[in-house]
């Protein structure tokens, strides 16, 4: 196994650790609102998000071509440039994760590629306009193109079954959302995943493993699927419980308008090949679903408070992303790629275990919400906390 | 069309979007409605043995029924058609 070789698989297993980290910070865009609902058991929510994000990801590639092709000119790409840019994505995901922030995937990756790219061979290596019209113009629009459907959606819902007596209405709305959420899964599918495929597919064009422009190998989309979907199933509950009870207190009806406004919107860009933040679609349709019901407090602080990490996701993890290129190009070679790799797995070690204390788990996601993602310690009738 | 913003792509996704992303909610609520006609809550009469009162609820004829049937089955047929529209795209 030469250096190269080395390197090669070192990029293969950041890319796929960053899918993982995907899945599980976005697990709460399709799953959120149906498990603070009580439509689906968080267990079993999260198992049905991941088997259709497997699913699809394999439906459509659109959004891995233009990731692979799009946005950086292949020549200025190496294998230590992809590890770097990787690097940052992972590492802004998991602080955001970590502070139950619902932040683009879709941006750090992208994010931390273009810093790197930028570090390695300058600013003439990154294709701006791909760059503003597949990517920043639709994050700018998506969510209020989302929230507007979502109020619409709710607005209709809440009107048309004013007069239906409670029970068969919230019962209905469950089911409903178990299906708009499962539509969701699948959205997330066809557009998360294929980033990563998309990077993976660059660094093999980059390394001539691949011709240029070529499509993503069937390993790739397969591995792919399959780390996105272990994500998933791991389930961030810290995002799920922000999303889900931060935000909005929801109702089963306003659920599934938001479900469905997220998973359209989400479907339609993939077919245009936009690399659209589910999360950011997610977080703007659950805020329209608040405006739509009359009477369901929106807590617009928390709102501020995730959209100004959007904002700073694309800068951030560029930065991370450059930070890492110029530590591994400091030390040179293979080595220099190790060296990055090592401190990333310590890095994600140390955040997994300041996660525990306290941590959000299935059992306490849909604790009360007292103004913090980490739930009070619920205080038991003996007096033992836990 | 200009370079930096795809106009075109943009309002389909909006328009696209509200008919699937706010109309098949409506659809499935319909079709909850047709199933739930709107009846007296509380209506008059004695409570029942355990002192709720008891709660009637008119079930839907054999129109409704049908009509409701048939609005989920739009809903689920329209899923089917946009996700073969995609896989078709690719």
């Amino acid at each position: 196994m030469t250096g190269n070789d080395a390197v090669l698989a070192l990029m293969v297993i950041t890319a796929l650790g960053f899918d993982f980290t995907n899945g599980f910070h976005d697990t709460g865009n399709a799953m959120a609102t149906s498990i603070v609902t009580g439509a689906l058991p968080p267990r079993v929510a999260v198992a049905v998000s991941a088997v259709l994000n497997l699913v699809g990801a394999f439906l459509s590639t659109a959004v891995a071509a233009t990731i692979a092709n799009g946005l950086v000119s292949s020549g200025a790409v190496t294998l230590t440039v992809v590890c770097a840019g990787l690097t940052g994505s992972i590492l802004w995901n998991l602080t955001t994760w970590y502070l139950g922030i619902p932040s683009s995937s879709s941006h750090a990756l992208i994010g931390g590629v273009i810093g790197a790219t930028v570090a390695a061979a300058g600013t003439s290596a990154v294709k701006w306009q791909g760059l503003v019209s597949k990517v920043i113009v639709p994050a700018a629009l998506s969510p209020f193109i989302a929230g507007g459907v979502a109020v619409v959606g709710t607005l209709l819902v809440r009107r048309i079954t004013r007069e239906v007596s409670e029970r068969p209405r919230e019962h209905g709305f469950r089911l409903g959302q178990i299906g708009s959420a499962s539509m969701v899964s699948l959205a997330h599918g066809t557009n998360d995943a294929q980033k990563t495929m998309g990077v993976i597919t660059l660094a093999l064009i980059a390394n001539g493993n691949l011709a240029a422009g070529a499509q993503a190998p069937d390993w790739v989309i397969l591995s792919c699927a399959l780390a996105i979907a272990l994500g998933t199933y791991a389930g961030g509950w810290r995002v799920i419980r922000a999303l889900g009870k931060g935000l909005v207190e929801i109702a089963p009806a306003q659920g599934m308008a938001a479900e469905s406004a997220s998973a359209a919107v989400i479907l339609c860009s993939t077919d245009f090949g936009y690399s659209l933040s589910t999360t950011h679609v997610a977080t703007g349709s659950i805020l329209g679903s608040g405006v739509g019901w009359k009477g369901a407090e929106v807590r617009w602080q928390l709102a501020r408070r995730m959209v100004t990490a959007w904002l700073f996701t694309l800068p951030a993890a560029a930065l991370v992303g450059a930070l890492a290129y110029w530590t591994a190009n400091g030390i040179g070679g293979t080595a220099g790629v190790v060296v990055v790799f090592v401190v990333l797995v310590l890095a994600s070690v140390a955040f997994f275990v300041a996660s525990r204390y306290p941590a959000v788990t299935p059992e306490n996601v849909n604790a009360e919400w007292t103004g913090s993602v980490a739930p009070a310690p619920v205080v038991a009738k003996d007096g033992a906390v836990s | 069309m200009n370079s930096w913003i795809n106009l075109d792509a943009l309002w389909k996704i909006v328009v696209v979007g509200l008919l699937t992303g706010a109309g098949l909610p409506a659809l499935f609520a319909l079709g909850l409605r047709l199933l739930n006609p709107p009846g007296p809550v509380a209506p008059p009469g004695p409570s029942g043995p355990t002192g709720e009162p008891a709660t009637y609820r008119p079930t839907a004829g054999p129109v409704g029924y049908a009509l409701a049937v048939l609005s989920f089955a739009v809903v689920l047929a329209s899923i089917g058609w946009g996700i073969s529209v995609i896989v078709g795209h690719s």
